[in-house]
């Protein structure tokens, strides 16, 4: 199965041979999967392995916020009155920054931003990688079936996505989020709050992905390999699910890989416009927008707003470097 | 030609009759499904003191009991046509196009929004100029130069651009140039002068945000002019305009840069017209009063009637916006209008 991993959609296609030469002549030796010549590249790529090592140290943060935090004794929630300067508002010490308090504290009610910030590492990737997930789902689907099907289903589907791609995203996004109360569809608080804003993004952002898959799909129909199998008697689901998608993994994990970033700016937005998961569960977006009227204290603003350029920052180095590795053409 | 054209117009104005049915159907439907009735709907009209008996009529009036199709046909017959409403006391008339009564001002939606257009065309036009020349000039000499200091800076910064939130760039701007310390050069936020008032004022309040807005797109289109580059300098008539003795700057900009640019066109349609239905984020960290922070008030005090005249105003943007570019296409490039 060594099928162009082609995301630029163009008609070259790479020839086996190129692909092995692209990895340095390494076909004298042996034979190597796509995956091993695309593990190599990456491996040589130092600044995307740096992204990619932050993305991890990034996730174990969020999955082990509780035991961080509790590391310094600290609660995002927790009001530090004691360590407020009544006159002022602002910390003592103008920061309120010590061993505790690692990125010091917010002004007025003296919440811990440290763990703040690493509680919102979770609201943050949770929202990013589910609402990614679902878009792929659906793209992926969607594109197959318009790419492989053509004729009225792609047009249907391709007009579908045409009429998505049409509503103001953002604006859209805020109202819908804004709309919705504090408990529906049987779900309530942050549940519902992250629910929701996972639908949101994840389904308005679904033909971005479908565009790419669908015209990945209509090139991949015309090979051999899918002639063969259909000459073998296999069916359409088959020929999707087990000649079409092993050839479509490359694209789908570029474009989930660089989708992340956006959400995550994306939930960042809505909760800096305050229709994000509510207060206090800590959000990177919702604690700058808090920051905003406190702009003599640059550290409030400096350590979320930080935070979510590293995090985009992360996914996007390692997404290029992914879509380097598994297709040196798009370089 | 003509037939591209009219197809494509046809095609937009069935879109934008999708997108009004879905926003409508889904504004007026989420929040019955969490329990508003047609009542609670009519008392946003008449005030939360009118009693019981009022609220009925209102709603009755209003027509809020009705089908939502037939619902929706009052609504899209307003914007065509032009719409009455019969609060009770009186009738009123909202000419064409009538997006319906704030639920908050008792204003009608389309002169408001109207007023606050040219502050969003402002800041999206002004952005966008500094934004396509800073970003293809910086990815034309980044791919010219691959490889080279200049090359691996400019694409460090727009890496950094990319993935920097314009609210986080926005407050930083403020705090840095305008409130005060370190230097206070420009107007806080919230100020703007029509054009047609003072230039010099309308282009001075605006270049903070002009400046963050750009940044964040440059960042984005010099990434996309050096790869568009990059690729159709090693195109063969790259090379056909170089054997036949043309000079570099010919060759480059007459030939390299036509082919890279057709698909930043694509792109900068759908940017611009999104910007244009509201810079949401900009305008909200600025404080300037345009069709995104309308957007954002509406949306704050649960006001649908703006809420749905700010999507469809939005949608009509992103719509009219790509009709452009596939009609700029097919002037462009005859395979466009013939398939």
């Amino acid at each position: 199965m060594t099928a162009p991993m082609d995301v630029t959609g163009s008609q070259t296609e790479a020839t086996p041979e190129s692909v092995l030469d692209g990895a340095g002549g390494a076909k004298a030796i042996q034979g190597r999967s796509l995956g091993q010549i695309a593990w190599m590249r990456l491996k040589r790529d130092k600044v995307a392995l740096a992204g990619g090592l932050i993305v991890v140290v990034l996730i174990l943060v969020a999955v082990f916020a509780p035991l961080i935090v509790g590391a310094f004794g600290q609660d995002p929630t927790q009001f530090n009155s004691d360590l407020i300067d009544s006159s002022t508002m602002a910390p003592k010490g103008g920061t309120g920054i010590s061993a505790q308090h690692l990125f010091g504290l917010e002004p007025v009610n003296g919440r811990d931003i440290f763990s703040r910030v690493v509680y919102g590492a979770r609201i943050s990737l949770l929202i990013a990688f589910l609402a990614t997930l679902l878009s792929v789902i659906i793209g992926t689907l969607l594109g197959v079936t318009a790419g492989y099907f053509g004729g009225l289903v792609d047009s249907i589907i391709s007009k579908a996505m045409d009429v998505f791609l049409a509503f103001p995203l953002l604006v859209f996004a805020i109202a819908l989020a804004g709309i919705v109360p504090d408990t529906a569809f049987g779900l309530a608080g942050d549940t519902l709050r992250v629910a929701l804003l996972v639908f949101i993004i994840g389904f308005f952002n679904w033909p971005y992905v479908g565009r790419i898959i669908r015209g990945q799909t209509l090139s991949l129909r015309e090979r051999e390999f899918v002639d063969a199998a259909r000459s073998l008697g296999a069916r359409g689901p088959y020929i999707i699910f087990r000649e079409m998608l092993p050839n479509l993994v490359a694209p789908i994990l570029i474009y989930a890989t660089l989708l992340i970033p956006t959400n995550v700016l994306f939930e960042a937005a809505l909760s800096f416009l305050g229709v994000g998961v509510r207060p206090p569960t800590p959000t990177w977006g919702g604690m700058l927008s808090d920051a905003v009227r406190f702009y003599t204290m640059p550290h409030f603003m400096f350590f979320p707003g930080m935070a979510i350029f590293i995090t985009v920052l992360a996914f996007n180095l390692f997404g290029d470097g992914l879509r380097d590795a598994l297709d040196p053409k798009a370089r | 030609m003509v037939t591209y054209i009219i197809r494509r117009l046809i095609w937009a104005v069935v879109m934008l009759t999708i997108v009004s049915i879905i926003t409508f159907a889904i504004f007026f439907l989420v929040p019955r499904l969490a329990g508003a009735t047609s009542e609670s709907l009519a008392t946003r009209y008449v005030g939360r003191t009118a009693s019981a008996a009022d609220v009925k009529i209102a709603a009755e009036k209003l027509g809020f009991n009705d089908p939502l199709i037939v619902q929706y046909g009052r609504f899209a017959k307003g914007i065509v046509a032009g719409a009455d409403y019969d609060y009770g006391p009186g009738v009123e008339h909202c000419p064409a196009p009538c997006f319906g009564y704030s639920f908050i001002t008792r204003l009608p939606v389309w002169p408001d929004l109207m007023d606050r257009l040219p502050i969003t065309v402002s800041l999206a036009i002004g952005a966008a100029v500094i934004w396509v020349i800073a970003g293809v000039a910086t990815g034309v000499l980044s791919a010219l130069r691959r490889g080279s200091f200049f090359d691996r800076a400019a694409m460090s910064v727009a890496l950094a651009g990319v993935s920097l939130p314009i609210f986080f760039t926005g407050i930083v701007s403020l705090v840095l140039f305008s409130y005060g310390r370190p230097f206070a050069i420009f107007a806080p936020g919230g100020s703007y002068t029509p054009f047609e008032q003072n230039p010099v004022t309308w282009a001075y309040d605006l270049i903070l945000p002009w400046v963050t807005l750009a940044f964040l797109y440059a960042a984005g289109y010099a990434r996309l002019t050096r790869a568009g580059m990059l690729e159709t300098m090693n195109e063969d008539y790259i090379r056909t305009a170089r054997a036949k003795g043309l000079n570099e700057r010919t060759v480059v900009v007459k030939h390299g840069l036509r082919g890279a640019l057709t698909p930043i066109l694509t792109i900068f349609g759908l940017d611009l017209g999104l910007l244009l239905g509201g810079a949401v984020l900009t305008e909200s960290t600025y404080s300037l009063p345009g069709i995104g922070k309308y957007a954002i008030d509406a949306i704050t005090n649960q006001d649908l009637p703006k809420v749905m005249g700010v999507v469809l105003v939005a949608a009509f943007f992103v719509v009219f916006a790509n009709l452009v570019v596939d009609l700029l296409y097919a002037v462009v490039d005859p395979r466009v209008r013939l398939a």
